[in-house]
């Protein structure tokens, strides 16, 4: 995973609420068995209807940074959906609200989610779509996103930032307790099912 | 010692480690693996050279992209195929137990986890899948994962969590006729919206809960992800143990005894607090039928579909416009005059033999509407054998059904049982998001009695007034 620090660029406004997994990368592509390449395919459904359709119009083709409405990511547990939105080229998603899941998949993957108050992400949404080119800026250190007018701080859990400053991969972290875990599995009850027993 | 819920107990059982401002390690007791959202993480084991720690505490099925009929065939889509493939081959490769395709007892994830007795009170169990959540109905702590968190658990046996706040509804109060298990859930999904539970285990309790069967509390925990909520939970009782003794995973002799002494702990104690806690009287309730993209666009049958004018705000305003349009209705209508074009009877929701049960009760010696197709899927091989047993196919078949094979089928058409653009269906699963069952198609969520009796008639009837 690649360490974030400051993440620069444009937005991409999607003023909806609710958008789920579904829509996010449509079932179709869950069957490829690749980790890469998923970029193509996000939003496909939605892409395929509507030319209009934000990452359709070239003026948001680099932007960096999706802005969208609450509850963010909602449904399946699909890692494919931000795999596709970081694969497309997005480093940071800002919005009111994120679903759970969606949020740990995530971090997981160094996919920065930013949450704003609705005024904030409102105001965001209007710029961006005033001005396709203009330019914000996301620090994680400082936990905020600026830009020319607008300055607004996010909260972040310490050690989720720290993870992601530094790239740390969750595998290895855990890795380091593995006297712990060994001990805890010498202290699980006997009666517990065990795939080779039944 | 302070009072705590049934979750929190559940929880701390399973720290391996607790350091005030990481994430607590919690130990995963079984690990349910399925072919779309593992593959990722076995090709990543292998790169870097790890193995799963505890092959003995990881199952795998096959259930997403199975087709339901002529299976002796094989699976044709070959992207599919593919994906099915590299299940086997990693399930070999890393020693991981599968119930393969050929096996009686595969079926959908969250169905075979309790029918095996597998899935007891008190466990952690994860999945790379969001109804997880259905495993809490045995008053196990059951949850989604995604991919990197597979990874994370094959490798390690454990998962960084941070702790979800904890938010009991409670049901109190005798189900009225025709109302079951699915629309409670409905209810209060229809209550609450899809984002109403976020970051919170739900505890369903009350009389109405403890009232139900073993199958019915599976249906709405199942559910709990569509408000929004990490997990569900139900304390177990006697029915729990009823239901768990003598399955083929099920502790036995003086090991049942030993768990029963400790799950009869597993409860939420008289005066431990919920971060949130919601109400719900089970003679309010009604069978409900949702008409939108969300589970949380969901009215009784009794209702009218929500128009424009009725929102709050301008956002609600533009989602009741989209859902109208996606789904080609118009506010004001009566829901029982929505016509229907297809049925699927199925999923992890709502695909077990009192499903199955349920539905046939409505449709034996009837016909379908001659407008509509219909699908039976049961949730596993041997719910289907149990059904064939009772002879359920056979009202099924001749009321003209189709009888498949177990799988998700139409529940995410990822297998070739999909809607067609426009088409309608009344659907016994739990998502009715654009496209959820096929490019264009329009689902909406009822019951399986529901389904039945919309099959029968053609459009949404409210099943209290069948007879
Ligand atoms: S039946 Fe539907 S919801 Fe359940 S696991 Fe399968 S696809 Fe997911």
């Amino acid at each position: 995973m690649k360490p974030i620090n400051t993440i620069v660029g444009s937005l991409a406004p999607l003023p909806r609420a609710n958008v789920d997994t579904d829509q996010i990368m449509p079932k179709k592509y869950l069957k490829r068995v690749e980790r890469t390449g998923y970029g193509e395919f996000v939003f496909a459904e939605w892409r395929e209807a509507d030319p209009q359709f934000v990452l359709n119009r070239p003026e948001y083709r680099n932007a960096r940074i999706l802005v969208t409405g609450p509850n963010f990511g909602s449904g399946s547990s699909r890692e494919h959906a931000p795999w596709g939105l970081q694969d497309w080229g997005f480093e940071a998603i800002v919005t009111f609200s994120f679903a759970d899941i969606f949020r740990n998949n995530c971090t997981k993957i160094g996919l920065l989610p930013v949450e704003l108050s609705e005024k904030e992400v409102a105001w965001l949404m209007e710029l961006a779509e005033a001005d396709p080119s203009v330019q914000v800026e996301i620090s994680l250190p400082d936990q905020s996103v600026t830009t020319e007018g607008f300055s607004a701080e996010f909260v972040i859990d310490p050690y989720t930032r720290w993870r992601l400053e530094n790239g740390l991969d969750d595998i290895g972290l855990s890795l380091r307790h593995t006297d712990l875990i060994a001990e805890f599995e010498a202290t699980r009850p006997s009666y517990l099912p065990s795939v080779t027993t039944g | 010692m302070t009072a705590r819920t049934l979750f929190e107990k559940v929880w701390e059982n399973h720290l391996v480690r607790h350091s005030p401002g990481e994430p607590d390690l919690l130990y995963v007791d079984m690990h349910l693996v399925h072919e779309v959202t593992s593959p990722q993480a076995f090709d990543s084991l292998r790169m870097q050279g790890r193995t799963v720690r505890r092959p003995d505490l990881t199952l795998a099925t096959i259930d997403h992209g199975v087709p339901t009929l002529n299976r002796h065939l094989g699976i044709t889509d070959p992207m599919s195929r593919i994906q099915i493939d590299a299940l086997v081959r990693n399930c070999e490769e890393f020693g991981v137990k599968l119930f393969g395709l050929d096996d009686p007892r595969s079926g959908i994830v969250h169905i075979i986890g309790p029918e095996q007795g597998i899935t007891q009170p008190g466990m952690l169990i994860v999945c790379g899948d969001s109804h997880t959540s259905t495993h809490g109905a045995l008053g196990a702590l059951a949850f989604g994962i995604g991919t990197s968190e597979v990874e994370h658990v094959l490798a390690t046996q454990t998962l960084p969590q941070d702790r979800p706040h904890s938010m009991a509804v409670t049901v109190e109060g005798d189900l009225p006729t025709g109302v079951t298990a699915k629309d409670i859930i409905l209810g209060v999904i229809a209550q609450i919206g899809t984002g109403g539970a976020s970051g919170h285990v739900i505890e369903y309790r009350g009389s109405t809960i403890s009232g139900l069967s073993m199958e019915g509390r599976m249906t709405i925990c199942n559910m709990s992800i569509e408000g929004g909520a990490r997990a569900g939970m139900i304390a177990p009782d006697d029915i729990t143990f009823a239901y768990v003794e003598g399955r083929p995973f099920a502790p036995r002799g003086s090991a049942w005894e030993a768990a029963l002494e400790e799950w009869r702990q597993l409860s939420t104690d008289p005066n431990a607090d919920f971060d949130t806690e919601l109400f719900f009287q089970a003679n309010r309730l009604e069978p409900y039928v949702s008409w939108g993209t969300n589970p949380g666009q969901t009215i009784p049958v009794t209702a009218a579909i929500p128009h424009p004018d009725q929102a709050e705000n301008p956002t609600e305003r533009d989602s009741i416009e989209r859902a109208l349009a996606y789904m080609d209705l118009v506010g004001g209508t009566p829901i029982t005059e929505v016509e229907i074009d297809r049925v699927f009877l199925g999923s992890c929701t709502n695909g077990r033999i009192e499903d199955l049960r349920a539905a046939a009760s409505i449709v034996e010696g009837r016909q379908l509407a001659e407008h509509v197709s219909a699908m039976v899927v049961p949730g596993s091989g041997l719910v289907k054998l149990q059904a064939e047993t009772e002879g359920l196919d056979r009202i099924f078949k001749e009321a003209g059904f189709e009888w498949r094979d177990a799988g998700c089928s139409m529940c995410l058409g990822m297998n070739p049982d999909i809607l067609n653009p426009g088409e309608r269906c009344a659907s016994t699963s739990n998502r009715n998001f654009e496209g959820r069952q096929g490019p264009g198609g329009r689902t909406h969520l009822v019951s399986p009695a529901m389904a039945a009796a919309a099959a029968i008639a053609g459009h949404f009837v409210d099943v209290r007034e069948w007879n």
